[in-house]
């Protein structure tokens, strides 16, 4: 499983799971956040860090280690698993 | 005391008397910059500061509202929330204010929600807390116009179907709906509010982050909401801004660029402006008849209060500048490219966007760190807010550097020593800061780290209105503080200038009580190079920085040796080029400023910060006029 720091500029995820203090995952959800949202990454700042996430129309920027607690899928991974399910039924 | 530096308290305005179930408190309330501060203005006909990055408004703030004809009705601005958790001190405010547990503001009757709708999904998750609250509400779309021009829709009836509450779409920004507002503050008139509470059904649990995206998610969709397309032009302004190179070298530019046109637009301005001003000045004293009365009037009062106006048109383009940044956006940016370097002394990139509206002034920068989350962080930059350049530093600089250094340019015109100087200067209390805030962040306020969060809004054009005013506003500040604290001092400064008198005349400036005092404290100063009229400068500089320079202008104008002089040029012929030198060092440092001192207290609930503070400034002050004395006296004297 990827974590949001892993993606590169330009690449999109879907949120997973976030796994931080109560009070900094209780903030972040309620600026977009969510398990299933999907987060792109568009810039990052001159020194690399931090970097600026678009989520749900608008721009956040995170360092490093807070987003090495927030777990992402590729977005096709979902639709793949999906379709995967589906067969099986 | 400079400026903007009334430390920003207010009068709750008095209530009026209402019956029983009437409305006479509205608050408004939305998450941060979604333009809460715009529709105050709008329906107060107040001047509440307003910009383009989350965190402007960091206190409630009062207001009639006079801007649609309901005076008796008060309206009550907040700091913008996420929810009502509160995350930072700022948020902590409007929680209060909403839950009628902030002493001295009534409990609203009704809110206003404001929902900026170009992200209107996660906006919406604010409005289920807000609507469980039971008050009467309104939920504003703002920038409804701004959405649709995007290509973005919404049914705004369905809105209103789904959360139980009206809706109602407005532009802050162009005043447009606002006659909604009028209606639903009608409605009430008289109504006991508690049979119109309408109660939504739908509300999740509250306070579960997750269920309140859902259900603001179902909301959204419910509504036939599409986003706006997000603009093109944020992303590709900030593909060069924040571009690896381009990014900081384009930031330096800008900087450089500032303090050049600082120099070469305004002091041709100033210089223009000074000699109006002295024109004025001699045109009224000849009306007055001659004697100590003209004396006083022009060469006591005028030459001290005009020669700090001078620095007016310098002092608007620092603020012009300062304004560009805030009102396009770029500041979140700057707090993101410098977040790197406050990292390493123990702070993050939030802290930066009150360090840089400190050079506006440490006042309303102060406030501003109301957004830094971390208490330890909080008060490690208020405790180093003052080193950073303030505008009241700026007529001080001016005129030391006009008298000293020599007008000299290099690189074929382009890099000018003045504006050399300048920078080293501002360079100077920026390592102040960064240093001593080192110094508390690796010791007594030492913490663990906290997350850096900050929310970029898009870039936007800032208005002619929205400049204008600001202009306007801080020019009345600035000629406000002049006429009152500078007179007062220079007044007072003349009138001991001329006493005692004997026989009927008036002493030598030298051997006046102005003059005794001076001597007086001339050992603890001449270490530094300065002479008994800095001496008096100094002390009376403590109220606020820019007094320093009415003392000078009223002191040479009040010696009949210097009083046909320039101030330049009898500062130039009374001081050595160290003793000027010092004098700038020490002002880079020294913390002269009572409204500084005022909010820091108020901020901290103690003496002890800003007496540690004050002392603290004054050693390094002391330390580092000393040493550029004696280096510039070595190397130049």
């Amino acid at each position: 499983m990827r974590v949001l720091s892993d993606l590169r500029v330009g690449e999109v995820g879907r949120l997973v799971e976030l796994t931080l203090p109560a009070g900094v995952q209780n903030h972040l959800m309620h600026m977009g956040f969510v398990p299933n949202a999907l987060v792109r990454v568009v810039h990052r700042a001159p020194a690399g860090d931090p970097t600026v996430y678009g989520v749900d129309g608008i721009e956040i920027a995170l360092r490093r280690e807070t987003a090495r607690s927030i777990r992402v899928t590729a977005p096709e991974a979902v639709v793949a698993q999906a379709a995967e399910l589906a067969e099986a039924v | 005391m400079s400026d903007c530096c009334t430390p920003a308290a207010f009068q709750p305005p008095e209530l009026p008397a209402a019956s029983l179930g009437e409305f006479r408190t509205i608050a408004l309330i939305g998450p941060p910059n979604s333009g809460k501060s715009t529709l105050f203005n709008r329906l107060t006909g107040l001047r509440q500061k307003v910009a383009n990055y989350p965190g402007v408004t960091v206190e409630q703030r009062m207001g009639r509202m006079a801007g649609i004809d309901r005076d008796d009705l008060v309206l009550i601005d907040l700091p913008g929330i996420y929810s009502l958790d509160p995350f930072s001190e700022d948020a902590r405010v409007s929680i209060d204010v909403l839950k009628g547990n902030m002493p001295g503001t009534p409990k609203p009757d009704a809110v206003l929600l404001v929902m900026d709708s170009l992200h209107l999904t996660r906006q919406l998750m604010l409005a289920a807390p807000i609507l469980g609250l039971g008050l009467p509400t309104l939920v504003l779309l703002n920038m409804t116009d701004l959405m649709e021009a995007r290509g973005g829709v919404v049914d705004a009836l369905k809105l209103a179907e789904e959360l139980g509450a009206p809706v109602a779409r407005v532009s802050a920004t162009q005043g447009t709906g606002l006659d909604a507002i009028q209606i639903f503050l009608n409605r009430h008139r008289g109504v006991s509010n508690t049979d119109d509470v309408p109660h939504p059904f739908t509300l999740p649990v509250l306070g579960n982050a997750m269920s309140t995206h859902v259900w603001a998610a179902q909301v959204s969709s419910k509504t036939g909401y599409q986003a706006p397309l997000s603009a093109k032009n944020t992303q590709k302004v900030d593909g060069i801004l924040l571009h690896r190179v381009w990014g900081p070298l384009l930031f330096l530019a800008v900087v450089f660029g500032v303090f050049e046109v600082v120099f070469s637009i305004g002091q041709p301005l100033s210089d223009g402006f000074g000699d109006v001003l002295a024109k004025a000045g001699g045109y009224v004293a000849a009306f007055v008849p001659e004697g100590w009365m003209r004396s006083l009037l022009l060469d006591g009062a005028w030459k001290g209060v005009s020669s700090v106006l001078v620095f007016l048109p310098q002092i608007l383009l620092l603020f012009l500048f300062i304004g560009i940044l805030e009102d396009t956006g770029y500041l979140a940016r700057a707090a993101l490219i410098a977040d790197r370097v406050m990292r390493t002394i123990g702070l993050n990139g939030k802290a930066f966007i009150p360090l840089l509206s400190a050079y506006a002034c440490a006042v309303p920068a102060i406030m501003a760190t109301r957004t830094i989350e971390n208490k330890r962080d909080r008060l490690a930059t208020i405790l180093v807010t003052p080193f950073m350049t303030c505008s009241a530093r700026l007529p001080v600089y001016m005129l030391l550097i006009a008298a000293f250094i020599p007008n000299l340019t290099f690189l074929g015109g382009l890099v000018g020593l003045r504006t050399l100087v300048m920078l080293g200067l501002y360079l100077m209390g920026f390592v102040a800061a960064m240093t001593t805030a080192w110094l508390l962040k690796s010791s007594i306020l030492k913490s663990s780290e906290t997350p850096f969060i900050l929310e970029l809004p898009q870039y936007r054009m800032p208005t002619l209105r929205s400049m204008g005013l600001r202009l306007v506003d801080r020019a009345q500040v600035f000629l406000y503080q002049a006429g009152t604290v500078i007179l007062c001092v220079t007044l007072a400064l003349w009138v001991l200038a001329h006493l005692p008198i004997h026989g009927g005349k008036t002493p030598e400036l030298a051997e006046s009580l102005i003059g005794k005092l001076g001597h007086v404290i001339e050992p603890a100063i001449a270490p530094l190079g300065f002479n008994w009229k800095i001496g008096i400068g100094l002390l009376t500089s403590v109220l606020a920085r820019e007094v320093m320079v009415g003392t000078m202008g009223t002191l040479y104008g009040a010696d009949p040796q210097t009083q046909a002089e320039s101030l330049q040029t009898a500062l130039h012929h009374d001081l050595p080029l160290g003793g000027a030198v010092a004098l700038m060092v020490f002002f880079a440092f020294a913390m002269q400023c009572t409204s500084t001192m005022a909010v820091v207290r108020r901020e901290t609930n103690s003496w002890k910060w800003p007496a540690i503070q004050f002392l603290w400034m004054l050693v390094l002050a002391y330390g580092g006029a000393w040493v550029a004395n004696w280096v510039v006296t070595a190397v130049w004297g």
